[in-house]
């Protein structure tokens, strides 16, 4: 290996990296402020290019079944909650933020499926399409549940995560999709050719991770999505629903994978399943900032992203092998750094 | 009427019942304090008048009946409490955890700043620490912040819990200086305090409580020259005039 291909791996390394650490970032504000571990995550990606790739060649996606019956399902679990605590008034509001809105774009999709859209256009609606699928998943599975230990909920989440790619196979299909490269722009710099691909997949995680720095330092309800994760009990006393909070941090963080998904689905070949792999790969990149800190996340999932770069050169059956063999120097390390200072916290 | 009426409340932890049949009431405008040894079930009290434990009997706010709403409900009806434990948010600044406690306000950033200037000013160690994380606060700057931040909801009934624990006696003194203050400014006061002397000289109506039931109740001028409670909770004779 020289200089030369060596910069060649760590730039595409780098930008599959930056699509780890999108993914890795959700996680790690899933799981704080609801302390679930989202197994389902790289679904969400997968589902997310399979969509986008459906628009692309004018068919119906199958997301909007998905969405559907989702949606039908956490309505009657919401109005069955109601009618039982005998709360009425809540009804029209929990048929708006359950039916309505996450049909809305649906909806939309009836009128527009047939009609070619330009990039933007379908990139937004089919992220608008795929956000309402976590925060429903969370009313339906994890809201009953929730005061569940980290071990049950995982459980669950993995669970779900074979349910979610079952449906997957059936709402898309099993081939996979590909879809059309979002910028043919490249460049060489000092002999090295960068493509425009690689820039934009950098240049939008940059983005991304900014806007959620951004939302979270600076409004009140990223602040207050923190507290939830650090406090319940402290949070609910200033008024701030846990149950809320998780649907935001749902939302906010199958955006994230959303993003991802769009950003992959141009360079890697994407089917029902592929979600799980691309999830768990950031998952490492997430347990290397020991599920809890923002930039050794994003730090770890970088690392994760060249290593598999260069391991993939090395020898590409054994990509996988390296990446996840990584795991158990990096537990061990987090098991001996991390456990101590916990033990005398307040809690 | 009467702005918070509890009437015959019972909570149990599993099979262990903490608190029996307990009526108790607070009129606006008033102090009331709640004394008692330890594990008397004072904290269960405050924490199931705030809606984190289930119970059985009646919680009535104005006469309205709350037992069947939330926490998060009721603090934006006017609840607030200084919990036992404080239960801070550790990893952000003083400045943060007090902007929080106006989550449940709903007046606007400007207001908000000036009661963060307000508390700053009664609390001059918390404006020097503004940046510096909870976490990393004294014990004693610690309750201060939780006492600032619950008043940061404006509250029309506050309930401590031991706001005075492990202060500095200067600091004990500042606390109930600000007591009755909050009285005159209309906040109703539910003070639970291991220090009963204090508590009784300043509140206007006392309960005694112990292991889960009211034992004895009545104006807190009274209660402080009751030769039973003198012996039992105000460190055995009466203080001389
Ligand atoms: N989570 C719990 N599970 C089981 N029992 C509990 C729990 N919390 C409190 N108790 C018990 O309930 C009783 C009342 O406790 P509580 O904390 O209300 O007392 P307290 O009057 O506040 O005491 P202190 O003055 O020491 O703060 C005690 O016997 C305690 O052991
Ligand atoms: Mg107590």
């Amino acid at each position: 290996m020289n200089a030369q291909i060596a910069a060649i791996l760590t730039m595409d390394g780098v930008a599959t990296g930056a699509i780890y650490v999108l993914m890795a970032l959700g996680f790690v504000l899933i799981f704080s402020v609801t302390r679930i571990v989202f197994v389902p995550f790289g679904d969400i990606a997968a589902f997310t290019a399979l969509t986008l790739a459906a628009l692309e060649s004018r068919q119906f996606p199958g997301t909007v079944g998905l969405v559907a019956v989702l949606a039908v399902a956490a309505t009657a679990m919401e109005l069955f909650a109601i009618l039982r605590a005998r709360s009425f008034a809540r009804i029209p509001r929990a048929l708006f933020f359950y039916l309505v809105l996450p049909l809305l774009p649906a909806g939309v999709m009836g009128f527009v499926s047939g009609a070619t859209l330009n990039a933007p256009l379908r990139i937004i609606v089919t992220v608008a399409l795929i956000l309402p699928i976590a925060p429903l998943l969370d009313r339906i599975v994890f809201r009953p549940i929730a005061d569940a230990s980290v071990l049950l909920l995982l459980i669950v989440s993995v669970a779900l995560h074979f349910a979610l790619s079952g449906m997957g196979l059936i709402f898309f299909g099993p081939e996979g999709v590909r879809t059309q490269s979002l910028t043919d722009f490249s460049v060489t710099a000092a002999g090295v050719p960068i493509s425009g691909e690689s820039i934009l997949i950098v240049v939008a995680a940059a983005i991304f991770c900014l806007l959620l720095f951004l939302f979270f330092e600076f409004t009140i309800q990223g602040k207050a999505l923190q507290a939830t994760a650090m406090n319940r009990t402290g949070a609910r006393l200033m008024g701030i629903r846990p149950a809320h909070a998780g649907t935001v941090a749902f939302l906010l963080g199958s955006a994230m994978a959303a993003i991802s998904g769009v950003l992959i689905a141009p360079v890697n070949t994407i089917f029902y399943d592929s979600g799980f792999i691309i999830g768990l790969k950031a998952f490492v990149g997430a347990i290397i900032g020991g599920l809890v800190s923002f930039p050794l996340t994003a730090a770890g999932s970088l690392f994760v992203g060249v290593l598999e770069s260069f391991a993939a050169f090395e020898s590409s059956p054994f990509k996988e092998v390296t990446v996840f063999s990584l795991l158990i120097p990096v537990l061990l390390w987090r098991s001996y750094t991390l456990l101590q200072p916990e033990e005398d916290g307040e809690e | 009427m009467g702005l918070l009426a509890i009437e015959n409340l019972s909570v149990s932890y599993g099979k262990v019942e903490a608190i029996r049949n307990v009526s108790l009431k607070v009129e606006a405008g008033e102090i009331v304090t709640v004394i008692g040894p330890n594990g008397a079930g004072k904290t269960t009290l405050l924490m199931t008048i705030i809606g984190l434990l289930p119970c059985r009997g009646r919680i009535l706010f104005n006469g309205e009946d709350i037992t069947g709403l939330d926490t998060e409900r009721r603090v934006e009806m006017g609840f607030g409490l200084v919990p036992e434990r404080r239960e801070l948010f550790a990893e952000m600044s003083v400045y943060d955890n007090l902007l929080l406690g106006a989550f449940s306000r709903r007046d606007g950033t400007a207001a908000v700043r000036r009661s963060i200037d307000e508390v700053f000013d009664r609390f001059p160690r918390l404006r020097e620490r503004r940046n510096q994380n909870a976490g990393t606060l004294s014990g004693g700057e610690r309750q201060m912040l939780a006492f600032a931040r619950a008043l940061m909801s404006k509250p029309t009934l506050l309930m401590l819990d031991e706001p005075s624990l492990g202060l500095a006696p200067l600091i004990v003194k500042e606390v109930f200086r600000i007591i009755p203050f909050l009285r005159d400014l209309g906040v109703s006061i539910l003070l639970i305090e291991q220090n009963a002397r204090s508590a009784l000289e300043t509140a206007n109506y006392g309960y005694v409580m112990e292991t889960g039931e009211i034992v004895r109740q009545g104006l807190a001028s009274e209660l402080i020259h009751d030769p039973q409670l003198i012996a039992t909770y105000l460190g055995g004779q009466e203080r001389a005039h």
